[in-house]
């Protein structure tokens, strides 16, 4: 079966007068995504994990390799053609943004029909659904400035929805989330997965939320693959140590039975 | 504030009749309104072609004309305001305060010392040096603010008030070196002043409006995904860079013809758009149509009031507009730093 995601070798470097805002280099990086699979993407700061994103949802294009989207070249697809198959959820909306809650998830339906000028009733609808969804539609008059993180979050989610992808790329879902927030939106991936038959590819600092919901892992640093597997092969003691550069423990969840990573922290005497 | 009806073509269609209608009953108030007294019966007459003579020549000649440019300019400059402030994700953007009319403006000052005019061809090497003049400062402005992640508020208006002295001091200098009488009422025209426009610029400045309008009005929906910033505009399928090279060539364009032809009217890109954004939404798609119009006929008004205000003499358009701009312009920043969507 070909895989949602297949990518062949991919490289990429930031031209050096024009560095990329805090994303970096990758090289020779090869895995794949399978439909219907939950696929996570972990690693220090600057191991490329942003550059990733924006390769996969065709803001760049790879120096070398190719990434295909079920068997096409994304490089050969327009901008349009891609963001209907692969929805980014980013990890904020910029500040003073002024449209409605509506009218940002009625955004998400651009991309099937670029030319058209007004949204349809049919794209109402769609968007009704996926506010519906995950459960933001009496938020729908609300301006993104006035909701709480966890708020702006989910209706990140359903623009991304609206678009109806077959791909669904989170970029650090969790970084501006406190611990109730994190537990819904991990709830909420899972039922996407889980009803929709949704693919997921969930790039994270937040090992354990990694853990929990992926059903593989992409462990990467300086830009380049270190492991790809399930979440128990991953996460090794010290496969972590060596790419994180400190001291952890590698233990299970005591419900999921997932692996959590604890942060063995330095005392006084080290 | 209440929430705005969803855009559609239904909502925007009974706006763009009203302010049609708007526009209409101005410019016919307008021609009965003047310095040269001219009953509203010979008016009438003079419509319907029943009387010829001074009377025609004043309101087919002199009014008629220009109520059309002023409409025109308004129109193009409203457009071009919502267009920059789109671009720029700022709502102080504005041909004027960029700094963009004013190299238009010295793009004009140079083709008419090369003596251009009113002529159809002529009218057309004007708009030509407006919208280079207009090009290069809006290009130096972008160079001089941009940074990565954006051009930050404060620096894109200083930058557009440097490159705007500089071309008016370039404009300053061509005026001192070049014969004056050569550039008669060119001191006029840069306080922004509606004289009577050949049929010949006219009609290449409905062109150009038209060509500009279509420009900025086509690419509305996807104006509005730029609000999200570049990258997530394009995730969602958004050329980003041509998007934004269309906007800035048709907002220049709009620029350089209103100041081509009517002269660097300032402010009405500012606060035609900007009001009608406190009444109607941030929505480009109904915002950017409904400033064509309702530009027209703020700037028909500014320059009826600017006729007859202390008639026989004149007041230049520029000066209503300005008055009306810089308490606007004020409010706009000072709500600003309250409450960061306006």
């Amino acid at each position: 079966m070909t895989p949602l995601v297949d990518c062949q070798r991919v490289a990429f470097a930031y031209p050096a007068r024009n560095p990329g805002a805090g994303a970096f280099a990758i090289r020779d990086l090869t895995f794949e995504v399978r439909a219907g699979e939950t696929f996570g993407v972990i690693g220090p700061n600057a191991s490329g994990k942003t550059t990733l994103v924006r390769l996969l949802s065709r803001v760049l294009a790879p120096s070398g390799g190719r990434i295909l989207l079920e068997g096409q070249d994304v490089t050969r697809l327009d901008r349009a053609a891609v963001a209907r198959q692969v929805a980014v959820v980013p990890q904020d909306i910029p500040h003073g943004f002024p449209h409605t809650v509506e009218e940002l998830v009625l955004m998400g339906r651009f991309p099937r029909a670029p030319h058209r000028f007004f949204e349809t009733e049919a794209d109402r609808a769609a968007s009704r659904r996926a506010m519906e969804a995950v459960g933001v539609l009496e938020l729908r008059s609300a301006l993104l400035d006035r909701l709480s993180g966890g708020e702006r979050q989910r209706v990140m989610l359903a623009r991304a929805l609206a678009q109806e992808p077959r791909l669904l790329i989170l970029d650090e879902p969790t970084a501006h989330l406190d611990l109730r927030y994190q537990a819904e939106c991990a709830g909420l991936l899972r039922r996407l997965a889980g009803q929709r038959r949704l693919t997921i590819v969930l790039v994270s600092h937040d090992l354990g939320f990694a853990a929990e919901l992926c059903d593989r892992l992409l462990l990467m640093a300086a830009g380049s693959p270190v492991r790809v597997g399930p979440p128990e092969t991953v996460m090794d003691e010290g496969v972590l140590e060596a790419v994180y550069g400190c001291r952890v423990i590698v233990d299970k969840h005591p419900i999921s039975r997932r692996p959590t990573v604890h942060l063995v922290y330095p005392t006084d005497t080290d | 504030m209440s929430e705005p009806a969803p855009a559609s073509r239904a909502r925007l269609a009974v706006l763009l009749g009203g302010l049609g209608l708007l526009v209409i009953v101005s410019a016919l108030g307008a021609l009965f309104i003047g310095s040269a007294s001219v009953p509203p019966r010979d008016v009438l007459a003079v419509l319907t072609g029943r009387v010829r003579g001074v009377d025609q020549v004043v309101v087919l000649s002199l009014r008629l004309p220009r109520i059309l440019a002023a409409l025109l300019a308004g129109g193009a400059l409203a457009v071009a305001g919502a267009g920059f402030q789109g671009l720029a994700r700022n709502p102080l953007a504005e041909p004027s305060v960029l700094g963009v009319s004013s190299g238009a403006a010295f793009g004009v000052v140079v083709a008419q010392v090369f003596g251009l005019g009113g002529s159809l061809v002529e009218a057309v090497g004007l708009a030509a040096c407006a919208f280079a003049g207009a090009l290069v400062a809006g290009g130096a402005v972008y160079l001089i603010a941009s940074r990565a992640g954006g051009l930050p508020v404060h620096t894109l208006l200083l930058a557009g008030v440097i490159v705007g002295i500089f071309f008016s001091s370039a404009i300053t200098v061509l005026i001192s070196v070049v014969d004056f009488d050569r550039l008669g009422g060119v001191v006029h025209w840069l306080l922004g002043n509606l004289g009577p426009v050949a049929p010949g610029s006219l009609a290449v400045f409905a062109a150009l409006t038209a060509v500009g309008g279509w420009l900025v009005i086509g690419a509305a929906r996807r104006l509005n995904l730029l609000a999200l910033g570049e990258e997530s505009a394009q995730q969602l399928g958004v050329d980003a860079l041509g998007l934004k090279r269309r906007i800035f060539a048709g907002a220049a364009l709009l620029t350089a013809a209103a100041v081509a032809f009517a002269g660097p009217i300032g402010f009405v890109g500012l606060i035609v758009p900007q009001s009608l954004r406190l009444l109607l939404g941030p929505d480009n798609r109904v915002v950017i149509p409904a400033a064509l119009l309702g530009g027209g006929a703020f700037l028909l008004l500014a320059d009826t009031v600017a006729r007859n205000v202390i008639a026989p003499a004149e007041l230049s358009v520029g000066v209503i507009t300005a008055f009306c701009g810089t308490p606007f312009f004020i409010y706009l920043l000072r709500a600003r730093a309250a409450n960061p969507h306006l």
